[in-house]
């Protein structure tokens, strides 16, 4: 019992000696913190990217939501439904109904090219023909200036991320679509949502600018409850009339995302992967120094009977502690500067532009300062044991 | 020569020392390399476009169909030397994650008009002889393990059969290489001939064009002669270089790579400086050693030249290692599964790195150096 005790404290007392001697070796410790920093923050920077990519997904899809494609179909882009095919969509069991009918949305999906404020060149812009039920099945749909459109009249509103990236989308403005004048008549917002990216029209005056006849690409229709999509599903699958695939919207939206997601975590990752080498090797650098420069004073500490145990730990503990301080510094510095920052990208699946903000949620946060300690362990135990090893007799004769 | 001896023998007095900041060093330029990949990944191969090639497009976009019927129309414009059509078929291989771009061409004009694309004489024939015959890049072909004579099974997201048949079915009779680097080896071209016939709806209709004009300084004003063509009419057409398409489409992926590839570059400086720093401290050790030399007759140049041969030696070394091996890892394919289909380290960036070296060399060794150099003895020996 004596025994453990006297050993943590040795432990203790040479953590304190050395922690305190830290401001004499400024120099090279704030060497090692800032790499460690730099590292965190770019880990942490890249992958809030993504992160913010796939809160916007998220935050679009509701549990209860379904996304009706033609089976084949990977997108709405690619997807048509023909004829009745809407109509008998609608029919299917389970749906949400109103005195209206089934709260069930046909929707036409199309591109149109238009400029980015950033660089003034063009951005494939998406385009929605929606029907009037359409606003009930996007959450926190919200008219935040002008009004909504009126069925039947060319006119259109703008989700909020589409107005920050476009040149010239507010209200009062005009917009040019198949040689037609379309004017702005509100702006809204979806809850941060991918709908926000996107431009909405009544999809009875896109069908006839675009030539689609009664033809549309996709359908989104409300169930009762999430648990009666098997059902609903298995009733269009089967239903002789339909040749159509339905997904659960947030199903539908993670596969969009897919790939984007893929692309800047895999880019972000390696390059974290490098660079924490590269960080490795400058904590082993530091401690490397610290342990020689401080050989004289860990030799006398030997010789006066503290145990190697301690003297390993507390290089070690004092590696972390430069690492956390890393670690800590560079993902509150990413916080502070990519938390919130608005951007935009383009969606290949989707084949349009998604605005969205980075996200730098907790988890980020700490997987930032695990990875700057991982890097301080690896950092601090080399020199550690060679200052466990070091040669009392030899040390303590160095300058 | 006992300069040589002198710069190695500082060198090894600290090994571990030295290896560790030559391997920051090395990372730091392994990054830098993987940098320029990244930002040619993201360029989407702006640069390797052709000078003389004009895109032709639907003026709302891309995604709306042309007629076919185009392209005779646009070969009568003055300038114009010849046109060919691409669509877009978007199908899925095996599964929607195995992304590449797959599209019916015309192959004899096709490959006449993309003389980067190099096929064999033989393979060209065989394409020209199978209906339902196709070519891979190589790149794609290495993915999928696939070989000449294969038969590849595409489904249809768009372009169903006729009769609602979603499996298309292609005989691979080509593998085709690029003639540069930047040359996108990860497409799938068919025949549009076997593709209009079988295709369930749609017949005429392509996707867009590209046109080769006569004279490149006068590309703008060909471009201006198409969309008057074809101004007022159901399909309006916008034209433009081949670079400022592909630009477009860098423009959209937007401020992302930007920011990557600017938050990579701070921790690069970061690194260097980090590694600088720790380089000049171990001159700064050794100052009276310096003086020691002065005193049994160095000159104050040959200590400068001493304390920089140092740094060169380690920043050459790391630096050198980290280009080769970010090189290495480049070669060896792009990180994010197909996502990225021109991936390469340009030259341009290599050189660009090895000026970074000799910088950085001559950075992190000039002030340690100067101080050396104007040392005075008899202070510093006193130290």
């Amino acid at each position: 019992m004596n025994a453990i005790l006297n050993w943590f404290s040795q432990i203790f007392s040479i953590t304190l000696f050395s922690v305190r001697s830290l401001p004499q070796r400024m120099g090279s410790s704030a060497t090692a913190v800032l790499g460690i920093a730099g590292v965190v923050a770019v880990l942490v920077g890249v992958l809030s990217i993504a992160q913010g990519i796939v809160k916007t997904m998220e935050s679009s899809a509701s549990p209860d939501n379904v996304v009706i494609l033609r089976s084949g179909a990977s997108s709405e882009m690619m997807s048509i439904l023909v004829g009745d095919d809407a109509k008998f969509i609608a029919e299917g069991p389970g749906l949400v109904r109103n005195e209206y009918g089934a709260l069930s949305s046909p929707e036409l999906f199309v591109v149109i090219n238009l400029p980015m404020r950033s660089t003034g060149a063009d951005a494939n812009v998406p385009l929605r023909g929606v029907s009037p039920v359409a606003p009930e099945l996007r959450s926190g749909f919200n008219i935040v200036e002008g009004r909504m459109f009126e069925s039947g009249l060319n006119e259109v509103i703008v989700g909020v991320g589409a107005r920050m990236e476009i040149v010239g989308l507010e209200v009062g403005n005009t917009l040019t679509v198949a040689q037609e004048e379309w004017p702005i008549v509100g702006i809204f917002e979806a809850n941060g949502g991918l709908a926000e990216s996107e431009i909405w029209v009544d999809a009875a005056v896109l069908q006839p600018a675009y030539r689609r006849g009664n033809s549309y690409q996709v359908v989104y229709a409300k169930l009762e409850s999430p648990d009666d999509f098997q059902a609903y599903k298995d009733a269009l699958t089967s239903d002789p009339r339909l040749n159509v695939k339905p997904v659960l919207e947030a199903d539908y939206y993670s596969d969009q995302s897919t790939s984007l997601n893929n692309t800047i975590t895999g880019l972000g990752t390696l390059i974290a992967v490098i660079m924490g080498f590269g960080a490795i090797f400058g904590a082993l650098n530091t401690m490397y120094t610290a342990v020689s420069s401080r050989s004289r004073e860990i030799a006398t500490l030997r010789a006066l009977g503290f145990q190697s145990g301690p003297v390993v730990i507390s290089v070690l503990i004092e590696s972390l502690l430069l690492a956390m301080a890393g670690g800590v510094f560079g993902a509150l510095a990413a916080w502070l500067v990519f938390d919130g920052y608005r951007a935009s990208t383009l969606n290949f699946s989707s084949f349009s532009q998604i605005a969205f903000a980075f996200d730098v949620t907790s988890t980020l946060l700490i997987l930032g300062i695990v990875f700057a300690m991982v890097i301080g362990l690896i950092g601090g135990l080399f020199p550690a044991i060679r200052a466990a090893r070091l040669p009392v007799a030899t040390a303590l004769r160095e300058q | 020569m006992k300069y040589l001896y002198l710069v190695w023998s500082n060198l090894k007095r600290k090994k571990i020392r030295t290896i560790l900041t030559l391997l920051s060093i090395m990372v730091a330029f392994m990054l830098f390399a993987y940098l320029g990949a990244i930002k040619q990944a993201f360029s989407q191969g702006v640069d390797v476009a052709g000078l003389d090639r004009l895109i032709v497009r639907h003026k709302i976009s891309i995604i709306q169909m042309l007629p076919q019927s185009y392209e005779s129309r646009i070969e009568q414009i003055e300038g114009i030397e010849s046109a060919v059509h691409q669509t877009w078929f978007g199908g899925i291989y095996q599964k929607p994650s195995n992304f590449f771009a797959q599209m019916p061409v015309d192959p004899q004009e096709y490959l006449d008009m993309y003389p980067e694309i190099l096929l064999s004489a033989e393979e060209r024939e065989a394409w020209l002889a199978t209906r339902s015959g196709a070519i891979a890049g190589r790149g794609i072909a290495d993915r999928f393990g696939w070989k000449t004579g294969d038969r590849i099974p595409i489904n249809a997201t768009v372009w169903t059969r006729k009769g609602g048949e979603r499996t298309w079915e292609f005989d691979l009779v080509g593998i085709y290489d690029g003639a540069t680097d930047g040359t996108d080896t990860t497409q799938f071209l068919f025949r549009y001939d076997f593709f209009d016939e079988s295709r369930q709806y749609g017949q005429g209709q392509v996707g867009w064009y590209t046109v080769r004009v006569s004279d490149p300084e006068r590309a703008a004003e060909a471009a201006a002669l198409i969309d008057a063509e074809f101004a007022n009419s159901p399909a309006e057409t916008k034209a433009e270089a081949e670079g400022a398409f592909l630009q477009g489409f860098a423009d959209q992926i937007g401020n992302i790579a930007f920011i990557m590839t600017s938050i990579i570059a701070a921790v690069f400086f970061t690194m260097l400086l980090v590694a600088g720093n720790t380089m000049a401290y171990a001159v700064r050790e050794r100052t009276n050693e310096l003086a020691v030399l002065k005193a049994i007759g160095f000159t104050d140049r040959s200590v400068l030249g001493l304390v920089l041969g140092e740094s060169l030696v380690i920043t050459g070394i790391g630096g050198g290692l980290g280009l080769a091996l970010g090189w290495l890892m480049v070669s060896a394919g792009d990180p994010t599964n197909g996502q990225l289909p021109i991936f390469f380290l340009p030259l341009g960036h290599l050189l660009t790195g090895v000026v970074l070296i000799g910088l950085m060399a001559l950075i992190a060794g000039i002030l340690p150096a100067l101080q050396a150099q104007r040392l005075r003895i008899a202070d510093a020996l006193r130290r």
